[in-house]
């Protein structure tokens, strides 16, 4: 939970470079952000993860400024109005978009003025940064006789040409093939490695497993975790795979209630008082133990764990007028 | 304030040099001189069209003196009065009578003189009898009086200066300079109306959204437009002040307005590009609702109609220097840089059109104001009540 946000339009130091607080945004009668608070550390990777639907774009553009909430208060490096802070920001949106004639340094360097680079510092980056990474023969092309992948890349440079104090990402890896988001990774870590503060919305469970420093699961218009992706994981029990060579005998009572067999193993989650208690059991009951393994979840599951029952819980909500009806 | 500025320049920039650097440009510049040269290649037709008489025909069929006389009449009045002024006479027979030979279908006359030089009978439809019984009974009158008739000889007394000519010449200066803005305006500003629809289409308008106040997009497209508007003005300008100095025989200064003419230059420029930010800024304001460029089109139509209104208000004012619709013309911001243009030809003080100019001014940033809430109220569907946020700073 983060601390009251003051009515001050100044930008003060502050541990967080994004902050929001009891922010609300309807469309209509649809909560797409519902009683949100966020805070993320200035600095860090932070993913905002979630289902398609989930409110994600929206909360970000709320943090961002292109939308006012209804309800609740955002500080965006210390600013209450996110647009006086524009010039230390960088946006990539979900949909992306550029001018179709533009020519691709031309394109960056619009972007980057567009925060108040200078035009001439923006074109001489643009064509540097094309030309690190692999794309100066695209520096002079027309937008429009890009490939989707490159044009990504372009718009990419175009949100970090300024050398924002903050970057906001909207499902970046979206539309990328494996190789684009590989460098798109690596160029997050780099940003990270200089200070900059990464705050990026995803709901592919792996790019935030490698990247984040913290995350938030949303779904519903509402923040369900917070915390690290371990503490994500931490909010389920590890997983037992046991395989025996006996299927039955006095060993299975030791079991707990809630195991599964499946392809000729048991599964269940470890129990409360760990595993030492069971192997006894096992071994004393001659249960012929062939194989046993511990697995951590994965945030994957974690995330699917948090989201899946939140859509449940709103499904049921949902649902429960018309069954009073 | 200076970040509102500096954005709107930016992107101000890049829709400038994306129109002027586009192929169609040349067409855009090229296009309004096209009637001039179509006109210049056609000009034979043309002075054959202009030369072909369209005076009515009257046939007379009096006696063969009382023709000869009325003929002679005819010529002596022509030189005096000028060709145009009189229908021609064609001598006709006397039978059949004027009835069955106006019934005929080969008949090219519209009515047939008959009877006497004194008691003349004019044959006709009504209307054309309206029309020409005044000019045959001066030619019938000339006839009779031929050898009476002297014309008396004028004394000229010439005055280097004539008030109510000069009035008359500033009347005729205002009303070409609105008619002249008033093209301009309708043939340039209509295409501020499909501007946004670029960005929300390619979806650029969130990128710009999230790094500058929507109030800077709107004023820079209209900068944009307006930059490229006096760049067409002035190709379409100089070309027709390079054929002016071509055809121009020096004969005849032209007469001055009553601000003289380097005021009236720098008024006309002034005034226009108020009247192309009034109406751009309305119709930015609304075209930005529009989300496709079908709704685009069928915004034009409406719009031109609302044009044509505020032209005919504003020229209707020009005849009426002074008179309640004059001053509600000057005050109503769409029609007031026409009729103070109009104005600035006939009157010389000058304040009124600094206070026009100021008060055109407000009107709009009043109106990009209002279409920039609308805008993020129904487009970006964010910022509530629009009017609450009227007067709140462009950057929140």
């Amino acid at each position: 939970m983060i601390g009251d946000i003051s009515a001050s339009s100044t930008a003060a130091p502050s541990a967080y470079a994004v902050e929001g607080h009891g922010l609300v945004k309807t469309f209509g009668a649809f909560r797409a952000v519902d009683g949100v608070d966020i805070a993320v550390p200035a600095g860090s990777i932070y993913g905002v993860l979630g289902p398609n639907g989930a409110g994600k774009t929206t909360l970000l553009r709320t943090l961002l400024g292109i939308i006012d909430p209804d309800e609740g208060e955002r500080r965006l490096l210390g600013e209450t109005q996110p647009l006086r802070m524009a010039r230390e920001v960088g946006y990539l949106p979900e949909e992306r978009g550029l001018y179709p004639s533009m020519k691709a340094f031309e394109a960056i360097a619009f972007m980057g003025a567009l925060r108040g680079l200078p035009l001439r510092t923006g074109r001489e980056r643009a064509k540097a940064m094309l030309d690190n990474h692999g794309m100066g023969a695209a520096i002079d092309k027309p937008i429009r006789q890009l490939s989707k992948g490159m044009a990504q890349t372009v718009q990419l440079f175009g949100t970090i040409v300024h050398e924002p104090r903050l970057i906001v990402l909207d499902e970046p890896f979206s539309g990328l093939d494996a190789i684009n988001q590989e460098k798109l990774e690596a160029l997050i870590r780099e940003q990270a490695r200089r200070g900059v503060t990464i705050l990026f919305s995803t709901h592919v469970i792996a790019h935030a497993e490698r990247l984040c420093e913290r995350i938030a699961i949303v779904a519903g218009g509402r923040i369900r975790f917070e915390g690290t992706p371990g503490d994500a994981r931490d909010q389920l029990r590890s997983q037992v795979r046991l395989r025996t060579r006996t299927s039955d005998g006095a060993w299975r009572r030791a079991l707990p209630a809630d195991t599964m067999a499946e392809e000729g193993a048991w599964h269940f989650a470890l129990p409360d008082e760990g595993i030492e208690p069971l192997l006894r059991a096992l071994i004393d009951g001659q249960a012929g133990i062939e194989s046993l393994s511990i697995e951590r979840p994965g945030l994957h599951d974690a995330f699917v764990a948090i989201a899946g029952a939140a859509i449940a819980q709103q499904m049921r909500r949902d649902d429960a007028p018309e069954e009073d009806a | 304030m200076m970040q509102l500025w500096r954005a709107a320049f930016v992107i101000a920039r890049r829709d400038f040099t994306a129109v002027v650097l586009s192929r169609t440009f040349i067409l855009f510049l090229l296009g309004p001189l096209l009637p001039i040269l179509i006109g210049f290649a056609f000009g034979g037709l043309g002075d054959k069209i202009s030369s072909t008489d369209l005076r009515p025909v009257v046939g007379v069929a009096m006696s063969a003196q009382d023709n000869a006389a009325l003929m002679r009449a005819h010529d002596r009045l022509a030189q005096r009065m000028g060709d145009q002024t009189l229908p021609r006479l064609r001598p006709a027979p006397a039978t059949p009578s004027p009835r069955i030979q106006l019934a005929r279908p080969d008949s090219e006359v519209v009515a047939i003189l008959t009877g006497t030089l004194a008691r003349p009978v004019l044959t006709g439809k009504a209307q054309d009898l309206d029309r020409l019984q005044g000019d045959i009974g001066l030619l019938s009158t000339a006839a009779l009086a031929e050898r009476s008739l002297q014309f008396v000889t004028i004394e000229r007394e010439e005055v280097a200066t004539s008030l109510g000519a000069q009035a008359q010449a500033r009347l005729i200066i205002g009303r070409i300079a609105q008619v002249v803005m008033f093209f301009l305006t309708i043939l340039l500003a209509g295409m501020i109306l499909s501007n946004l629809v670029e960005e929300k289409t390619n979806k650029i308008i969130e990128i710009l959204a999230a790094a500058v106040p929507i109030d800077a997009i709107f004023l820079g497209k209209l900068m944009a437009m307006l930059a490229m508007s006096f760049v067409g003005i002035a190709f379409w300008g100089g070309t027709a002040f390079a054929i002016f100095l071509a055809l121009h025989d020096g004969g005849g200064a032209l007469p001055a307005p009553a601000v003289g003419w380097p005021i009236f230059l720098i008024l006309a420029v002034l005034y226009f590009a108020m009247a192309y930010t009034l109406l751009g800024s309305l119709f930015l304001g609304i075209g930005a609702q529009a989300a496709t460029v079908r709704e685009v089109q069928t915004l034009n139509m409406p719009i031109t109609m609302g044009q044509m209104l505020i032209f005919f208000f504003a020229s209707y004012a020009v005849d009426h220097m002074g008179s309640p619709a004059e001053l509600a013309a000057c005050i109503f911001p769409f029609s007031s840089p026409f009729a103070m243009i109009a104005r600035a030809g006939q009157d010389a003080a000058l304040w009124p059109h600094l206070v026009a100019l100021v008060w055109q001014a407000a009107f709009v940033a009043l109106i990009i104001r209002v279409g920039v809430l609308l805008f993020r109220r129904h487009v970006m569907q964010s910022g509530g009540r629009w009017w609450r946020n009227l007067f709140r700073p462009a950057t929140g």
